[in-house]
């Protein structure tokens, strides 16, 4: 029991600390995202890609600005600039939010969203290569093929598994979708 | 695949200077606009604060308690039949509750069978292609002040089990059978 004591204060803890340590991040790339939205380019991004976005999410309309953070934030994923994406995920979150009504619960497209999120699709998974780098892999970066494999077994896996949750919802004639 | 080590290091700085020179071609007073941007970010960092310490007080204790390892315990046989190798089995519970122990337990595999090994591979492969689903719903919903999920706590966590059971067919198919 007194580990859970502790535990509990040390989880407290870490959860101030991680939310700190984010403000430097959100600060940074969300000015930066102001300044490329103002500047028109968040809008021609989206435009380019936007019909594989509305496919995957059929609640926005097109040309709304929710598309363009969306799209950067699956960008940063790929490339695996995490801190870069979490701000953009949460902009995007946001413009879904306004979607639905400033509703408090989470609609169809966040969930489709955070289950790409989840997912994680990256190209280099830049810490695992350090780890193996340390452990004297033979070949530290062997493991980035299968790695990209399984990820995107696990992306199109998520984006199954979300319709078939959204599709369940809909059969209820829940108001949740 | 250096290449791509290098060119994610680019890319950054690339972006960050592409965004100014781009933004200041249009006449955007790029400045001014980023210290209003940048200022959104510090009440959202606040905002997540209650969701982050409400998440990971229930994870430690959930932890320290061994509730996990009686978790582990229980299903171990149940993912054990569908071929997850038993070295694993704590490493695919902890993945989406706790990005750094689980970032501790595939260096520890590692450091006991070897980056090279099977087991090390396999570990290697689950850390890079799953995510800590528990945080990135935390932090997103938080953000944003969603209280209610839906279903996005089964969607994350249905498809790191589909993850992980794709590391493991393609870990096999790459660098042959499980002789652990």
């Amino acid at each position: 029991m007194e580990e859970v004591n502790k535990a509990m204060f040390v989880g407290a803890q870490e959860a101030v600390t991680l939310s700190l340590g984010l403000i430097s991040v959100l600060v940074f790339w969300l000015g930066l995202m102001k300044v490329a939205e103002e500047a028109g380019l968040l809008k021609k991004c989206a435009r380019l890609f936007e019909p594989l976005i509305v496919k995957l999410f059929p609640e926005i309309p097109k040309g709304h600005p929710a598309i363009g953070y969306i799209l950067s934030n699956m960008i940063a994923n790929l490339f695996g600039l995490g801190n870069a994406a979490t701000p953009l995920g949460i902009k995007a979150m946001e413009q879904m939010k306004q979607l639905s009504g400033h509703s408090p619960m989470a609609s169809r497209s966040m969930i489709t969203f955070l289950a790409l999120n989840t997912s994680s699709i990256t190209l280099i998974p830049t810490t695992v290569i350090a780890i193996r780098l340390n452990y004297d892999a033979q070949s530290p970066t062997d493991i980035v093929v299968p790695t990209i494999l399984a990820t995107a077994c696990s992306t199109v896996g998520a984006v199954l598994i979300d319709r078939y949750f959204a599709n369940r919802r809909q059969k209820r004639g829940g108001v949740r979708t | 695949m250096s290449y791509l080590a290098t060119a994610s290091l680019w890319m950054i700085p690339l972006i960050v200077v592409f965004i100014l020179v781009y933004g200041t071609a249009k006449k955007v007073p790029t400045y001014e606009t980023f210290v209003e941007g940048g200022k959104e970010g510090i009440s959202m960092a606040f905002s997540i604060i209650p969701y982050l310490i409400g998440m990971l007080v229930a994870i430690s204790m959930f932890r320290a308690s061994g509730a996990l390892e009686y978790v582990v315990g229980f299903l171990r046989p149940a993912m054990e039949a569908i071929g997850v190798p038993a070295e694993i089995v704590p490493l695919a519970f902890i993945r989406p509750i706790s990005g750094t122990a689980a970032l501790g337990m595939t260096s520890d595999l590692m450091a006991t069978y070897g980056p090279d090994s099977f087991i090390g591979r396999l570990a290697s492969t689950v850390q890079g292609s799953t995510d800590t689903t528990f945080y990135v719903l935390t932090v997103y919903f938080g953000a944003v002040g969603i209280k209610k999920m839906g279903d996005a706590l089964k969607v994350g966590l249905l498809a790191d089990l589909v993850g992980i059971v794709a590391a493991i067919v393609m870990v096999t198919l790459f660098f042959g059978g499980s002789a652990s």
